[in-house]
């Protein structure tokens, strides 16, 4: 890598991040795993005159927790470690079976899931998982600021988080233990960005949806949420009929712009695909019938 | 014996475990490092070059294609068919660019971090010209002209034409045609390029070490661009990870870097980032062809008429115009097909130049002679195997002279497809097609032939006192494998252990010249070079040893380190004692001149590998997803020396085969932007989109000692038309006429969309 030149710094700790923020602003830039930084700095798209390693902090912010009503998971946790998370895969599956389809092998085994969330990709995948499961995010500039993920995705590259402040924790509301869910992700080769990503969570309730929620990716500026789909799902008994409608629904609501990965006619086709194969098998997971 | 036997690579342990030393492992005392500053336009004038803000501390120097036009001459161009239009190739642009990535300026300086802070510094200005990046539209007549220089982008226009081609087809009972687009494709060595250059201004003297497959002609281009005598240049190839015929060229850094470190007078070095390879390597393939044929009632093809358009690029790069009329000459494939009428055109743009990739027009011939046979079998409905036995040249036809006058040395063209449809289990393939209901399911065969040998080589050996030997070759081995088939045929040629034996290549200073590392010949031509002098030292060796065993040459072997008698165990020399005597005045019989040296060279003839591949895929009905199901690869390529490494080039070849078929394009948009300039675009199959291969072969030894015909390109020529056959076999009830590759999802989804399906 032969990126332009900067300042390197190891903080020791949170308050020291925060110091160095308020001080240089957009002229720092905070280093996690660094699968989508340095790759930037190498193309010389991104020349950050200061860069600050995380990785000191790495004990106190690389933790999953699971207690009470939550599940929280420490900023610096990798993709590997929830791929291979025993508890999350019986308590939430959607994370290690997302945190699977990211990058390759030596991505999962770098990349940080709060580096991921907070350079905010729209091709990428957890911003999208975070939407569906109404993750909430705490921001740490000397004190916290809790933003919920329908207002930290606030476009491409582009989040919530303000310069003085460091992304800590995420913090996910736990689900009934039986849940139906789904991850799927189209892409063109193994380790690609996706053309198109969703995220189905089911919540039963006497054979009918409870509750439902669907997350794309990929096809918009931003990750959004299937709101019409997952009103006509509310208190439905599903049938074919009705996933259609809501695949419809999703794929109305994207906004692809037409690249290498197909033009945007073939990115709504896909999306309407993979909306639907995702809820066929979240309903599948949930234990419902599908007529 | 060693000949053979799956033998493990003598190069691995110093490739896996990481102490090869690759160019960019190179430094040297007093080292500068050299970034180029590349045109951001598809065709401008170049109207002033500013490089006074880039003169950071830590530059050394800063040339224009202006500063050095007369120091670096235009860069060699080797293949010129008469007639053809050849613009000079300045290394560096001098008023014009024509193609993005194309180099303006060069930047010395004491590391590489300050040359590249600087290439952002320099400022060009440009005034942009009319651009021009498709072939069909360079072809009409108001397009712009990539060379002002001439009258229009045709670099030449060359009609083959071959037996009673009108009145075949005005006899023919059926006429099939074909428009097939091969696009466009890097070769993406695992090694991008690299050049470092010392000079000696007291023995007058540079040495060149370059990331490079020929190392001779690369001393021949270098000397005569920089107007010095070949002998006062060195060139050395480091290990080399990867070429596939794009390192085979006359690139513009072969001249800079060496001019510079001249210049200046410290050591230069320029390593390639993988952006500009993508940009600035020579790219392949990238043909358009319309082909026709003409078909009897007997279900023959008896003649093809059409014409091939390629998409040159900006340059004839040093063997560009080969890539196409290869295509053209190997059109008739493994077919008895007497008639040929074929206009190819090559055609300027304003993109990087093509060059060989891999199989360098003979995966192009074969591509469109396979898709259109398929084509035929289809649309006439007979079965493609059923069509392919009845056209193919049969086996006692050999040798068989072909209407495009190539003499086919040995081939069994039935025999290896009759094995491809046993092991791929084609009935019960074809019972799938109608049984699965949830997948489009599809099977596609391509046979094939290939013509390989075209390069000469030479060798040298030495046997030493201790018995050590050495071999020297002027192949260029850069991944294949040669260092150990090499040792393998030696080792039995005298007798010995492999341990005894080392293979030095890749030095002009120490190695007779020949023609390095490409065409699928290293094994046959080098092999023959070495067999050549190993044979003479053989016999000098049996000379000495029948003096001392008191018996006559033709009663002697050679075996297990020993010179037998033959037929008894203690009636032996040692090989080393015989050795030794050769370098003992007092030992050394009368009559024999002293030392075990020999130079061999191989004269070569060609040879015409050949097989046949099936694959059966499976299309996603909503998203066609392409998925391969089964390959199976039955390849002759004569006698095999080492099955292992056989096996490992057909494996990889098929893998950049099926990055063809179905993921690997490189893309310009319509203003001459390379869009393809990282790996996140341009996609290479990863281990995930590779399937289980099945392979399998038939040995059709060919007319040399070694019996050997070649496979480093085997399977990039034969494997990809499978593939897309097979898809629009398993698409063809809708309407799918596939013309275009890859074969993406988006592409498949367009096709059926027209086609209203």
């Amino acid at each position: 890598m032969i990126p332009k030149s900067f300042e390197y710094f190891e903080p020791k700790t949170l308050s020291e991040v925060v110091g160095f923020l308020k001080k240089h602003k957009e002229n720092a830039k905070v280093l996690a795993g660094g699968h989508s930084l340095i790759p930037m700095m190498k193309l010389r798209l991104a020349a950050p005159q200061y860069i600050i390693n995380l990785e000191p902090l790495r004990k106190s912010l690389s933790y999953i927790k699971v207690g009470g009503k939550s599940i929280r998971i420490g900023a610096l946790v990798r993709h590997a470690e929830i791929e291979h998370s025993q508890i999350l895969k019986r308590e939430l599956p959607i994370l290690p079976a997302a945190a699977e389809w990211i990058g390759d092998m030596q991505v999962r085994n770098m990349g940080t899931i709060g580096g991921s969330v907070a350079h905010s990709d729209p091709a990428s995948d957890w911003p999208v998982v975070m939407l569906s499961l109404n993750a909430v995010f705490t921001l740490y500039s000397g004190k916290k600021r809790k933003v919920p993920a329908s207002k930290f995705f606030i476009g491409p590259f582009t989040t919530a988080i303000k310069p003085y402040e460091v992304l800590t924790e995420i913090e996910i509301p736990r689900l009934p233990k039986r849940h139906g869910w789904s991850w799927k992700k189209f892409e063109r080769k193994a380790g690609d960005f996706a053309t198109v990503n969703v995220a189905t969570l089911i919540l039963p309730k006497d054979g009918h949806i409870g509750s439902a929620s669907i997350a794309v990716g990929s096809v918009h500026y931003r990750p959004y949420r299937v709101t019409e789909g997952e009103r006509l799902l509310k208190g439905a008994k599903p049938d074919l009929e009705l996933v259609e409608r809501v695949a419809e629904s999703a794929a109305s609501m994207a906004e692809p712009t037409s690249d290498l990965r197909g033009s945007a006619e073939y990115k709504r086709h896909v999306t309407k695909v993979f909306v639907k194969r995702s809820l066929i098998e979240a309903i599948e997971r949930a234990n419902l019938n599908l007529r | 014996m060693y000949v053979g036997k799956p033998v493990k690579r003598v190069e691995d342990l110093r490739l896996i475990t990481g102490s090869a030393k690759y160019l960019d492992d190179m430094v040297l005392p007093r080292m500068l490092y050299a970034y180029f500053v590349r045109s951001v336009y598809a065709h401008a004038k170049i109207t002033e070059i500013d490089v006074s803000k880039a003169m950071l501390p830590g530059i050394v120097a800063i040339f224009t294609g202006r500063d050095l036009k007369d120091h670096c001459g235009p860069l060699a161009v080797e293949s010129v068919y008469k007639g053809s239009k050849v613009p000079v190739h300045y290394p560096l642009a001098v008023d014009e660019v024509k193609y993005v990535g194309e180099p303006v300026a060069v930047i010395v300086g004491e590391d590489r971090y300050v040359v590249r802070d600087a290439a952002d510094e320099v400022s060009v200005s440009y005034q942009q010209l009319p651009s021009v990046t498709d072939p069909m539209e360079a072809l009409s007549s108001n397009s712009p002209l990539v060379h002002s220089e001439f009258s229009d982008n045709v670099c030449f226009r060359r009609s083959i034409k071959r037996g009673e081609v009108e009145a075949l087809f005005n006899n023919s009972s059926k006429r099939v045609g074909i428009k097939v687009k091969i696009q466009r494709l890097a070769p993406s060595a695992m090694e991008p390029r690299g050049v470092l250059a010392e000079y000696d201004r007291g023995s007058e003297r540079l040495t060149v070490w370059a990331s490079t497959q020929f190392p001779h002609k690369l001393r021949t281009w270098i000397s005569t661009s920089l107007k010095c005598p070949e002998s006062s240049v060195r060139v050395i190839t480091p290990e080399v990870g990867g070429g596939f015929g794009s390192k085979l060229s006359h690139y513009p850094e072969d001249v800079v870097i060496p001019y510079l470190a001249m210049r200046i007078g410290r050591p230069v070095k320029w390593f390639e980032e993988r952006g500009e390879n993508l940009r600035s390597t020579t790219h392949g393939r990238d043909m358009i062809a319309e082909v026709e044929a003409a078909v009897d009632e007997n279900l023959r093809v008896t003649a093809l008429r059409g014409r091939i358009i390629a998409d040159l690029g900006a340059y004839n790069h040093t063997h560009t115009q080969d890539n196409p009329i290869l295509a053209a000459n190997m059109l008739t494939g493994t077919y008895a097909i007497g008639a040929v009428d074929l206009e190819v055109i090559g055609v300027f743009t304003n993109k990087m130049a093509t060059d060989a990739y891999r199989g360098a027009g003979r995966p192009e011939g074969s591509y469109i002679i396979e898709r259109l046979m398929d084509r035929i079998a289809r649309t006439l409905n007979v079965d493609p195997a059923e069509l392919r036995m009845r056209n193919f040249i049969p086996p006692q036809s050999f040798p068989y002279r072909t209407p495009l006058g190539f003499v086919y040395d040995s081939g069994n063209y039935e025999g290896a497809l009759r094995r491809a449809l046993e092991l791929v289990n084609y009935e019960d393939v074809k019972r799938l097609k109608s049984t699965v209901r949830d997948r489009y399911i599809g099977v596609g065969i391509s046979t094939f032939v290939e013509v390989c040998n075209f390069g000469y080589q030479s060798s040298y050996v030495k046997v030493e006192p201790s018995g050590l030997i050495s071999v020297y070759t002027s192949t260029s081995p850069h991944g294949q494998g040669e260092e150990t088939a090499f040792s393998q045929i030696v080792a039995d040629r005298l007798g010995v252990s492999m341990e005894k034996i080392r293979v030095i290549h890749g030095d002009t200073d120490t190695i007779p010249y020949g023609s390095g590392t490409a065409g699928s010949w290293t094994l046959t031509s080098g092999g023959m070079a070495i067999i050549n002098a190993v044979e003479r030292i053989r016999e000098k060796m049996l000379r000495i040893a029948a003096s001392r065993l008191e018996a006559r040459v033709e009663d002697l072997e050679m075996n297990d380190g020993r010179i037998y008698v033959k037929g008894t165990h203690d009636k032996y020399v040692t090989f080393e004692e015989v050795a030794s005597i050769a370098y003992d005045q007092r030992k050394l019989p009368g009559g024999l001149e002293m030392g075990l040296t020999a130079t061999g060279f191989y004269r070569p003839e060609l040879t015409f590998p050949f097989g046949a591949y099936i694959a059966v895929v499976s299309v996603d009905p909503e998203t066609y997803q392409v998925t391969l199901e089964r390959v199976v690869m039955v390849s002759d390529c004569g006698k095999v020396v080492n099955p292992m490494l056989v096996d490992g080039q057909i494996a990889g070849g098929a893998v950049q085969a099926l990055g063809q078929a179905l993921y690997e394009d490189f893309v310009y948009d319509k203003d001459g932007n390379p869009l393809s300039v990282s790996f996140a675009d341009y996609l290479l199959p990863s281990a995930t989109e590779v399937p289980e291969f099945i392979l399998d072969r038939t040995e059709t030894p060919a007319n040399n000692p070694l019996g050997t015909k070649g496979v480093g390109e085997l399977s990039t020529i034969g494997l990809a038309q499978a593939i897309v056959n097979a898809v629009e076999d398993a698409l063809w009830k809708m309407g799918a006429e596939i013309v275009e590759t890859p074969v993406t999802p988006q592409r498949l989804y367009g096709v059926l969309r027209r086609r209203g399906a």
